[in-house]
């Protein structure tokens, strides 16, 4: 047995362990990362640098920072990464989220109030698109300023109408019995397969829009009151997961739905797997890119009174709770959303798409000035009738936008609404049980919330 | 110096001698005297770092998530203390009933079925030979799979109009479902595309049947046992120490399943879009309470009514297999 440690070299010891104890446990608890130097670094969450637009926007709007080193945390927004970084107390400085969820993080004191923002700044607020900012104003105070704006309109693939003797009139989306009757004229099934898709209703993202054409609302206007079981929430529902079934189910239609290839040269307009549907206008950019010589048309989805109507959503830059730099955000999500910004990214992306031959069909902003802009200095037409018709579509659609407004229940309240037209869509439900209780769960949500708030 | 002796030494000429003191004593003083031996201290300090990463990282969050769910915690704001509200809510909460009961149903078709064909592999990879390191490897291989990439590979295996899967069914004539989107296939195809995982338990079951002595084998031939025979009387009991093992972990496993479910229903805006009930497990319905509705008090309470369940499940699996499970050198 060893003999006992003499006193002072037990103390060297345990000094040595404790050192040692103490340059580990930092590792360990940390993953060895180390935090930068926050004070001189001002960073971003769920901002993309993807294309010319994103990565001139952010050229422009860095000057703001002065000295200050600008680190974009290039990603998708993460729900779980920006709820711990605001509980830990070191947030980013800002962010870029969905609409959606802005209403859910100003109730329970995530985001911050950007009043004090707009009004040093003189920022005028009218010069934002009113359906973007809907989404991003909770009992009347602004959160968060447009980062984009995603409008809705109908893509038709003028191919399949006149193969099958229909006429791009045909797509008529204020009379419901005729285009159940145009999806039925359209769908293409083989060997027991769907190999195209006649009309696509595009629930459950879609639905809100549906709501809207059949002149109800999923929500009021103060974001209090959910209207998910009113009847024609779920006349709606009713009619647009008919159009589903009458074209062979959930079950195959998705599966097809899956299989396009969305963003490459043998998309489903090119390969006549779909007749019509609305989409977001990103789409006309994306077929002007890989397919320019498609055989597309465009039309404004109508209600059932035959007035157009356009469906928004997009993302906002919003300052989180301690914001290390909240002078410096408010300066740059204003710089990042001004006109001038705007215009000057746009000539970018377009001088680039140009370059490659194809057609620029101009950019959605959320800012009213900036579309005028962009429309009036960059945007000309192509010579490409399809894409310029969508183009010119795209803006007389900017009038008769609408949202779903900023509610204290947020993802909730989401979530609420698609799981009911989920489980219509897999036959668990009929569109009343699915809606009744979707209602009481919304509404619960949307009672917390405010409860909280208040 | 002995710690025998100092152990045995009457305290004060007047203490009470070893056969009177009390079995706690006993153990402090034994422990005491091991803590002397610098092997002990040598023990301790290896282990330590994994102390410390447990009290840190999970004994620290698992008490502090006992706190916070008899509170309102939202993960921004103050908390405010609730009583066993929270708990009353799991009871009334029909998402919660559902996401239960999906994850049991998940977990009855998985185990068995994982355990059946991790068995029937590693008693073909016995059989090998020369070449079953290779096979052994190439069963593992896919245990190193990102869960994210699987729940990926889910969506397009099971694409009810051009996956593999309905593909080599329309092969034989069999019109495949779609797994995707039908309510009674997500958790069918869900449990299929876990099984890509197998061969962790292929591996403990193949170590487990080459430490099967041969002689028993032997024993059982002379006595006119078949191949089934000395499957079920001889490979079997010998195995179920490993088998007991496996049904424990895996059902564990089960139970807290999450990333594949997660990555093909829930994991972007998209997925969340078609979400399906059928998929809403209870760890993907715990993840959206409290990262996504920020009810982290509420999140917090289901995360130990889980772990009551689950200390219930393996308590019973423990009791059972008193019965079953045979351990060398047991008596019994």
């Amino acid at each position: 047995m060893a003999a006992p440690l003499h006193p002072r070299r037990r103390r060297r010891r345990l000094a040595a362990a404790v050192a040692a104890v103490a340059t580990l446990l930092p590792v360990t608890a940390c993953g060895g990362v180390v935090s930068g130097d926050r004070a001189g670094t001002f960073t971003t969450m769920g901002y993309s640098m993807g294309d010319t637009l994103a990565t001139a926007r952010v050229d422009v709007a860095r000057k703001v920072l002065g000295t200050t080193r600008l680190q974009v945390n290039q990603g998708a927004f993460d729900e779980q990464q920006f709820l711990s970084a605001v509980a830990a107390g070191d947030p980013p400085d800002v962010v870029v989220m969905d609409r959606s969820l802005i209403g859910g993080y100003a109730a329970r004191g995530a985001i911050v109030p950007l009043t004090t923002c707009l009004k040093d700044r003189r920022v005028d607020v009218g010069q934002y698109r009113a359906s973007a900012m809907d989404e991003a104003t909770l009992d009347g105070t602004v959160y968060g300023l447009p980062d984009s704006y995603d409008n809705r309109l109908l893509l038709i693939d003028g191919k399949v109408l006149a193969e099958a003797g229909d006429r791009v009139s045909d797509v008529d989306t204020s009379d419901w019995q005729g285009l159940s009757r145009l999806a039925k004229d359209l769908v293409r099934s083989k060997d027991g397969k769907l190999t195209r898709i006649g009309f696509d209703p595009k629930i459950p993202e879609f639905f809100p829009l549906w709501v809207r054409a059949n002149g109800g609302l999923l929500l009021s206007r103060d974001g209090r009151t959910a209207h998910l079981d009113d009847p024609r929430t779920v006349e709606a529902l009713s009619f647009a997961v008919s159009l589903i079934d009458a074209q062979g189910g959930w079950g195959r239609f998705k599966a097809l739905r899956d299989t396009f290839d969305q963003f490459g040269a043998g998309n489903q307009i090119v390969r006549d797997q779909i007749g019509a549907y609305p989409m977001e206008d990103w789409y006309v950019s994306v077929l002007g890119d890989v397919s320019p010589k498609v055989d597309l048309h465009t039309r404004p989805f109508t209600d059932r009174r035959g007035r157009p109507i356009d469906y928004t959503s997009g993302y906002s830059w919003v300052i989180p709770k301690g914001s290390p730099h909240p002078q410096k955000a408010c300066r740059f999500i204003t710089a990042m959303t001004s006109p001038d910004t705007w215009v000057t990214a746009a000539r970018a992306k377009a001088r680039d798409i140009r370059k490659d031959g194809s057609p620029y069909t101009g950019d959605f902003t959320g800012n009213k000035v900036a579309d005028r802009r962009i429309h009036d200095e960059v945007w000309k037409p192509t010579g490409n009738a399809a894409f310029d018709e969508a183009a010119r579509q795209l803006y007389a659609a900017q009038d008769h936008a609408f949202s779903v407004p900023a509610n204290a229940a947020g993802t909730e309240f989401r979530k609420a609404w698609q799981s009911a037209v989920n489980n219509v869509l897999s036959g668990e439900q009929s569109p009343e049980e699915a809606l009744d209780e979707a209602q009481q769960r919304a509404q619960s949500a949307l009672d917390r919330g405010n409860t909280e708030r208040e | 110096m002995s710690s025998t002796a100092t152990a045995t030494r009457p305290r004060g000429g007047h203490g009470p001698t070893r056969a009177l003191r009390t079995g706690r004593q006993e153990r402090v003083r034994r422990w005491r005297a091991s803590w002397r031996r610098r092997e002990t201290r040598a023990a301790y300090g290896f282990i330590s770092p994994w102390i410390v990463g447990f009290v840190l990282l999970t004994a620290g969050p698992m008490l502090a998530s006992l706190v916070l769910s008899f509170t309102d915690y939202d993960g921004i704001g103050a908390t405010r203390g609730v009583g066993m509200e929270n708990y009353r809510q799991l009871f009334e909460d029909p998402q919660v009933a559902s996401s239960l009961l999906n994850t049991l149903a998940f977990t009855v078709l998985r185990v068995p079925l994982l355990m059946a064909l991790s068995l029937a592999l590693a008693m073909l990879l016995n059989r090998v030979g020369r070449a079953s390191g290779f096979f052994r490897t190439v069963f593992y291989l896919p245990v190193m799979t990102p869960k994210v990439a699987v729940g990926i590979l889910f969506l397009l295996l099971f694409n009810g109009n051009v996956g593999l899967v309905n593909k080599v069914l329309g092969g034989f004539g069999i019109p495949g479902p779609s797994w995707t989107t039908d309510g009674n296939w997500v958790k069918p195809g869900l449990v299929l595309t876990t099984l890509w995982s197998l061969g962790a338990t292929v591996v403990i079951y193949l170590a487990a049947l080459r430490n099967v002595p041969e002689d028993l084998y032997e024993a059982a031939e002379l006595d006119g046992a078949g191949r089934w025979t000395a499957f079920r009387h001889v490979t079997l009991p010998q195995m179920s120490g490993a088998l007991f093992f496996t049904l424990v972990v895996n059902t564990i496993y089960s139970l807290q399943t999450f990333d594949e479910a997660y990555t093909a229903f829930f994991g972007t805006a998209n997925a969340q879009t078609y979400s399906h009930e059928a998929a809403l497990f209870y760890v993907v319905y715990l993840f959206q309470q409290a990262f996504q509705f920020m009810h982290l008090g509420y999140a917090s309470a289901m995360s130990w009514l889980l772990f009551a369940v689950i200390l219930v499940i393996t308590l019973i699996q423990a009791r059972v297999s008193r019965r079953f499970v045979y351990y060398e050198g047991d008596t019994r």
